[in-house]
């Protein structure tokens, strides 16, 4: 027998389960290919270093072959020493099989350059742009930082929430990037200006 | 008693009072508030405990909603009231099991709820470990870049770079495809023209990371500089720091890492990752109703977030969790611990599966030699431990002194400046010397290693003696041209890092301490293991090395010493012990250097609190005056309550409300005119008998909802705080019910009560404030501020230096 109110409580518990299995989701979407980026024969290798021998010079090779076969006997070659030798100078290699993946070296720095290109141009939008843009309002504040707060954002509260209350989306954004960059500037204060905070 | 009207505790039906004896345990006086009769409700009108989330007279259904925004919630910058908070969340547990009997919805959410808990632990273990695989990826790939750039595809750094192609066994580091940026831009890479360009582009390019660093922190998120961790702790402790969680600082701090560290600055990644994985369960905790309304729940959430952290930072999953449990919480459940060993799990898997490091190690300088170690060896080990606790004593005076002074005079009044003139001096004075050039964890790594024949690098030039090798056991031999010239660039190496150090953190930049502590002990450990080797090498016949180093045998390894030092200066400038051995030891993957480990990491505690007693972090707390009550120290002053409760005998007498008698108008000039935080509540100024506490926030917003909302409610109407309000002649306007604010059941100590106790009680529950009576009737309040001043008189520091509330 459902309750009346079981419909309500459905909703409400699955909001709170739906959010989090979607971000789970969307996690997984993210990283999977990340985790098993194709093994390209690019991005596998066997390493065998070996020591000085006698009168044969330290050498470094490289070869890309599978796990099993990354032994001194597959990857050295030409075999520098006569077959008798092979054993002894074997015993000094030592090899490693490692493997990397060069997509998600690729990806990541991408995303990250990304990120950083797009904080310097919002950066730049905000102190060279924005004040340009809006209606030149004695009550906006660049981002620069500013002893008193106590009237300023008053005085900028009251403009843009006179009249109607406009509910259209630019709106909503422009409340709350202001909403932003007063808290931004109450944290400088208190952190660079104040030094109440992380000195 | 049967009293079915004050519930709270996890009975039904039994009285409140009792149950509070036992959990607090404490000789406390609880008098029975008034003479009102007993109440005869029906069931579904209980208020809760403090009503702090629940309306008196609403019917269970309303439990999952809140009567009013805004109530229950703290002011930034002000404690938590953590009984308020366990006790609400019991509540909503209580009412969720009744609940789940009813239907199967209910019992679906009644299992959902239980297993919030641990799927939030595994979206905070994969964000965290995404978040640190791209940190380590692109640091590497930007600190590389201050050298050269990788022509076969921009995105790869030195080492990935020359992955491909064949490499000598001398030159590990030159292949085609890596063009450093002379060789770039002249076309060859030997000359003093050329060396001159590298320099310049190398001081450039750092100058450029610093400076982008500080402008991103003082234009985005300002709360991101630093290393988080003091704060953190304060966090944990029940403070409210709006915003230091939050989206902006997670990203700011997680970009502007990667530049600070790369800049070449003397500074690592630990302590942010911490605040990183923290701000990362902030966030993951909005998705959760159980942890966004309730700042109890959030905050062992958080401690589970920083063992996730400390866990990728090192690779190190139960490390994680002891430095959690050790250093960063303040309240540590039991069922936290299991809870943070699965999120540091899934935070280290998720790392290995990014596979930063390209072998599937988590941390750059994992080390695998188990060579055994002598007892006499120990000798030097707990050499190495003075010297880590003398250096870690002075490292926190010189760096309190330098940050004090930033915070006091001009010099903090340029922090950009400030942050490219430190890169400069450490850009300048690092490119010379080929062991401050490379990265520090990179320097580290080098230092930890053990020299075989397979190594070729100029700290492991000795003097081979092909006859006597026996494959790879190499015995100690001498030391070549090339280990000198390693010694003297290490020890130029290790005084420039003990100095620069001292300014680079605390920075407005993102900055760790971890790594520049490891590296200075390591440099310090590896010159005395490799004085060690060489002394016992031309010195095989003394009495003290003849017993068990003879010629020809391996017995002193260098790389022991370089990481026994690190622990030690580590430990020396933390005051970790657990957690630093365990951290040291998943390094290392052995247990045979528990011991060595533990006499260093003992022996630098020890001498580091014979000249100081705080950490690092103690010593930031106490600087920036953050209201944090110490666990670890004994309170042993003979004082007692009455000394510390305000008012004291010359000041005005305690701000109280009365319970019926009080008018809104009344009630808000006392708002308006003090700004004490919350005031008590009495029968009557006469009689001075408590009833309750209300909160000056849930005060302000329930007045001003009450006089847009409700009708008939105007200055003059009373505000009544009890379930019987006294009856008013018809006339006069309606009265104001503010019952489901009141806290019925505030902390009481009597005057006589000693400050040890008052303190242990403060401490072990969490209290913001605490009211002191005299023969049953109310005498004044101690708040947790006071406790603060009152030990810092105690120990003859500056009381005022206690900012927050």
């Amino acid at each position: 027998v459902l309750f009346p109110q079981a419909p309500r409580m459905f909703a409400q518990s699955s909001r709170n389960s739906v959010s989090p299995v979607l971000l789970l989701v969307l996690l997984g979407c993210v990283l999977c290919p990340l985790a098993q980026a194709s093994k390209s024969s690019e991005d596998i290798r066997c390493k065998c270093i070996c020591p000085p021998y006698r009168n044969i010079s330290g050498h470094i090779y490289n070869k890309n072959v599978s796990q099993k076969d990354c032994n001194c006997l597959h990857v050295v070659e030409p075999m520098p020493v006569p077959g008798n030798d092979v054993e002894a100078y074997c015993l000094l290699c030592e090899c490693k099989y490692e493997e990397r993946s060069t997509t998600t070296i690729k990806v990541i720095i991408i995303i990250y350059l990304s990120v950083v290109g797009a904080l310097l141009l919002y950066m730049a939008f905000l102190v060279l742009v924005d004040p340009l843009i809006r209606k030149p309002d004695p009550y906006t504040q660049p981002l620069h930082n500013e002893e008193d707060s106590e009237d300023t954002r008053s005085l900028a509260t009251g403009p843009t929430l006179a009249g109607a209350r406009a509910n259209t989306v630019l709106e909503r954004v422009e409340g709350a990037q202001q909403r932003w960059k007063r808290q931004v500037q109450e944290q400088r204060k208190t952190v660079f200006d104040r030094h109440k905070m992380l000195s | 008693m049967d009293q079915k009207g004050y519930r709270r505790g996890s009975f039904q039906s039994a009285t409140s009072d009792e149950d509070m004896l036992e959990i607090a345990g404490a000789p406390m006086d609880f008098s029975m508030a008034d003479d009102d009769p007993p109440l005869d409700r029906e069931i579904g009108g209980f208020p809760s405990y403090n009503g702090g989330g629940m309306n008196g007279t609403s019917t269970m259904m309303d439990f999952l909603e809140e009567p009013l925004p805004g109530v229950g919630t703290y002011e930034d910058f002000n404690t938590i009231d953590w009984v308020r908070e366990k006790s609400r969340d019991r509540d909503r547990h209580r009412e969720i099991t009744n609940r789940s009997k009813e239907s199967t919805w209910a019992l679906l959410h009644s299992v959902s709820d239980a297993f919030s808990g641990w799927l939030l632990m595994l979206l905070i273990g994969l964000l965290a470990g995404s978040l640190a695989g791209l940190i380590d990826i692109s640091a590497h790939w930007m600190t590389d870049l201050k050298e050269g750039v990788c022509l076969a595809g921009f995105w790869f750094n030195h080492e990935h770079c020359c992955w491909k192609s064949n490499t000598t066994f001398t030159d590990r580091d030159k292949c085609p495809e890596w063009k450093s940026w002379s060789q770039l831009i002249l076309g060859h890479g030997e000359g003093a023209f050329a060396y001159i360009l590298n320099y310049f582009m190398y001081v450039i390019w750092a100058l450029m990371f610093s400076l982008l660093a500080v402008l991103l922190v003082k234009g985005f998120a300002p709360y991101a500089c630093g290393s988080g961790i003091p704060e953190i702790k304060t966090i944990l402790s029940g403070f409210i720091i709006r915003g230091y969680l939050g989206k902006w600082t997670l990203v700011i701090k997680t970009i502007t890492l990667v530049l600070a560290v790369s800049s070449g600055l003397s500074l690592g990644k630990e302590g942010p990752l911490v605040h990183v994985a923290c701000c990362c369960g902030n966030i993951l905790c909005h998705l959760f109703t159980k942890y966004r309304k309730n700042e109890a729940k959030r905050r062992e959430v958080l401690s589970a977030a920083a063992a996730a952290g400390v866990s990728v930072a090192f690779g190190a999953p139960i490390g994680g969790v002891l430095f959690s449990l050790e250093e960063v919480s303040y309240y540590f459940p039991l069922k936290t611990l299991w809870r943070s060993f699965f999120a540091a799990l899934v935070a280290a898997f998720t790392l290995r599966s990014i596979n930063p490091f390209g072998n599937s190690r988590l941390v750059l300088f994992y080390v695998e030699f188990h060579m055994p170690w002598h007892l006499l060896e120990l000798v030097p080990f707990i050499l190495l431990g003075i010297f880590g606790g003398l250096w870690g004593a002075f490292f926190i005076r010189s760096n309190i002194a330098w940050c004090r002074r930033r915070k006091t005079t001009r010099l903090g009044k340029y922090p950009v400046l400030e942050v490219l003139v430190v890169t400069a001096i450490t850009a300048i004075l690092a490119f010379p010397n080929e062991y401050t050039r490379m990265s520090t964890s990179e320097l580290i790594s080098e230092l930890f290693n053990d020299c075989g024949i397979l190594d070729s690098s100029q700290l492991c030039e000795y003097v081979n003696d092909f006859n006597s090798t026996k494959g790879d056991d190499l015995p100690d031999r001498a030391a070549g041209p090339g280990v000198y010239t390693a010694m003297w660039q290490l020890a130029l190496a290790l005084i420039m890092k003990v100095f620069i150090t001292i300014f680079t953190f605390g920075m407005k930049v993102p900055s760790g301490l971890f790594i520049p502590s490891m590296a200075v002990g390591a440099i310090a450990g590896r010159l005395l293991g490799v004085a060690m080797e060489q002394l016992a090498f031309y010195h095989h016949d003394w009495a003290i090395f003849s017993g068990w180093c003879s010629q020809g045998a391996d017995c002193i390894t260098p790389g022991l010493y370089a990481m026994v030092g690190a622990a030690a200066c580590l430990g020396g400038v933390t005051r970790m012990t657990v957690s630093l051995v365990v951290i040291m030891f998943e390094l290392t993957g052995g247990l045979e250097y528990i011991v060595p480990l533990m006499a260093a990491a003992m022996t630098s505690k020890w001498v580091a609190d014979a000249i100081g007693r705080e950490g690092i972090y103690d010593a930031h707390i106490r600087l920036n005056g953050y209201p944090f009550l110490e666990a670890k120290e004994e309170f042993s002053h003979k004082t007692r309550a009455m000394d510390v409760m305000r008012p004291r005998k010359n000041d005005p007498p305690l701000t109280v409300i009365t319970q019926d008698t009080m008018t809104v108008e009344d009630v808000e000039t006392i708002v308006t005119s003090t700004t004490y935080s919350g005031y008590p509540v009495v029968v009557s100024r006469a009689s001075q008998r408590l009833v309750g506490f209300v909160l000056r926030r849930d005060l302000i917003i329930s007045i001003e909802n009450a006089r847009k909302k409700q009708d008939g409610i105007v200055s003059t109407s009373v505000i009544c705080f009890t379930d019987y309000c006294p009856p008013l002649p018809p006339s006069s306007p309606s009265v104001l019910k503010l019952r489901s604010i009141l806290d019925l059941s505030p902390f009481t100590v009597t005057d006589e009560t000693p400050m040890e106790i008052v303190v242990d009680i403060f401490r072990k529950l969490g209290l913001r404030q605490c009211l002191v009576t005299h023969n049953g009737k109310l005498l004044g309040i101690i708040t947790k501020k006071d406790v603060l001043k009152h030990i810092a008189q105690m120990a003859n520091q500056d009381p005022d230096s206690i900012l927050f509330n």
